[in-house]
């Protein structure tokens, strides 16, 4: 079986150069090059996509960056172990070393600050700290307004605290699950000035809490900034006919559509893998079954309309599906 | 005369009240109409967080401004002119929190240059409310002398300022509140056409 990639987007060699236990569950990485040539530069809230060969799999994970955009000579991520998931992160911490080389991608920034903003209002949870910590350093070099608003689980779990406390003081709030502590959004975002933006990342609950808090307060859609990536659902294995690869490809259980046509040689765009971008939109020539949506990218209506699919975190379900890929 | 399909000629949509803490609301002559219409509509107690701006113009007997009052608005101003009525709003907008929602109805003098004050304040233009009402009657500069001539009907028309015979685009400045004028007989002066009503 084939585990070579065709996928043409440019790559870069890293190395890892450092491996930091943050918490528990979190590890931070250093990746330089290996050219030792500088890193492309990314601004805050950008991620890569980080290539794992696992065994016969090729991985292939969004993570946020951490580091100080500007620096260039590394980037650094942080990588919450989740058992549960399908695999990348349990690689990252169990069989990535110092030393060992990686692939990446170049920087993607789908959760950019807003230049126009007055004042920036972050709100993070728990992992979700990571693109906020390379967005404060740029609002703190550029001389931006803001404060972070860091929900954490407890003192030992909260990633970064120190850090936060020791470099931010006082733009700095942290709220513990473990003494019932909750972030007072309505009085967080009362009194906030004309021209605010607001920035969350976190869990799915926390998010969705913060979003609809802010539009029922009648902050408008434009101020507001999210990022989420999901990771593709398992389920039933199926079969996708690409039309225009004359191909037939298996999707198995634990594999994402996206991954599956990959496997099979064919260079399918893609941006984020994690149905936020857009990139790997895909047009549907004709199904009999039904398309098991994930994205949150397209609308209701495209999702309903049967035409398009995200093949990074959608599946399908029925006898027969045919895409234009 | 007119090319269509140019991109930057704003679009217009009814007003719907959306949630929040301050709803300022501006307004000329017919564009009373699209407020009252709105009230209709939005939830109980909506208008006593509501200030309004309003200027007549023209329509000053139409009764209008005592309509708006009857909504028991949380603020009312009625100001002569529409130069005299936005320092107000550059004024409200100063005090201003996020949950301030902009709604501006009337004819497209009014909503570009109370656009203007609002998008200066930091809001952006996607989160600003406008319905256009009354007048088609269109704010022109002239490419030539950068004049801006008020309440231009006429297709083409003379440049207030600099009396160059201008042909009015639809291509229109967010940033200074107006549709583009160029001039319609530079290569034969003298064989413009004569202007017709086309804005009424």
């Amino acid at each position: 079986m084939s585990v070579k990639s065709a996928d043409k987007t440019p790559k870069i060699d890293v190395e890892v150069m450092e491996i930091r236990q943050i918490t528990e569950q979190i590890r931070r990485f250093r990746f330089e090059p290996v050219s030792r040539k500088p890193l492309p530069v990314f601004a805050g809230g950008a991620h890569v996509v980080v290539e794992m060969q696992d065994g016969e799999t090729l991985r292939r994970n969004p993570y946020s960056l951490m580091s100080r955009p500007g620096d260039t000579d590394g980037f650094t991520i942080s990588v919450r172990r989740d058992p549960a998931g399908r695999g990348g992160s349990v690689f990252m911490h169990d069989q990535v070393e110092v030393g060992s080389r990686l692939r990446i991608s170049h920087p993607v920034n789908l959760f950019p600050i807003d230049r126009r903003a007055r004042k920036h209002l972050l709100f993070a949870g728990g992992i979700g700290i990571t693109p906020m910590l390379a967005i404060m350093a740029q609002l703190t070099e550029e001389t931006q307004v803001f404060e972070l608003h860091y929900g954490v689980r407890s003192e030992l779990e909260g990633p970064y605290l120190e850090l936060l406390r020791e470099k931010y003081g006082r733009r700095v709030t942290v709220y513990r699950d473990d003494l019932g502590e909750k972030i007072p959004l309505a009085e967080v975002m009362k009194g906030q000035p004309l021209g605010t933006h607001l920035y969350v990342c976190g869990p799915t609950g926390m998010m969705a809490w913060v979003l609809d808090s802010a539009s029922q307060a009648g902050w408008p859609d434009q101020n507001l900034h999210s990022e989420r990536f999901l990771a593709p659902p398992s389920g039933k294995p199926y079969q996708v006919r690409l039309a225009l690869s004359r191909l037939t490809v298996e999707v198995g259980t634990h594999q994402s559509m996206l991954e599956a046509i990959e496997a099979a040689g064919v260079d399918a765009p893609y941006l984020c893998r994690g149905g936020a971008c857009g990139q790997c939109e895909t047009r549907v020539l004709s199904l009999d079954g039904t398309l098991l949506h994930s994205d949150h990218y397209l609308s209701d209506e495209e999702h309903q309309s049967g035409e398009k699919v995200m093949p990074c975190v959608s599946r399908f379900e029925g006898r027969e599906l045919v895409l234009e890929r | 005369m007119l090319v269509e399909g140019i991109k930057s000629r704003p679009v217009y949509a009814p007003l719907v009240a959306r949630p929040g803490q301050l709803h300022l609301m501006v307004a000329d002559a017919e564009g009373a109409q699209a407020i009252l219409d709105l009230a209709v509509v939005a939830p109980q107690g909506f208008f006593l967080r509501a200030h309004i701006i309003y200027v007549p113009r023209d329509g000053a007997g139409s009764g209008f401004d005592k309509r708006l009052a009857a909504l028991s608005p949380g603020a009312l101003y009625v100001g002569p002119t529409l130069a005299a009525s936005l320092p107000r709003l550059k004024q409200e907008l100063a005090n201003a929190h996020m949950g301030t929602q902009v709604y501006l109805a009337g004819t497209e003098g009014l909503i570009g240059q109370a656009m203007i004050i609002a998008l200066a304040a930091g809001i952006d233009h996607g989160s600003i409310q406008a319905e256009h009402r009354g007048s088609e009657a269109r704010r022109v500069q002239c490419v030539h002398c950068k004049g801006i001539t008020d309440d231009v009907t006429t297709q083409p028309v003379a440049c207030s300022h600099c009396g160059l015979v201008l042909l009015v685009r639809d291509h229109y400045s967010r940033r200074i509140g107006a549709f583009q004028g160029v001039c319609i007989d530079a290569e034969e002066p003298g064989t413009a056409p004569v202007p017709e009503e086309v804005f009424p």
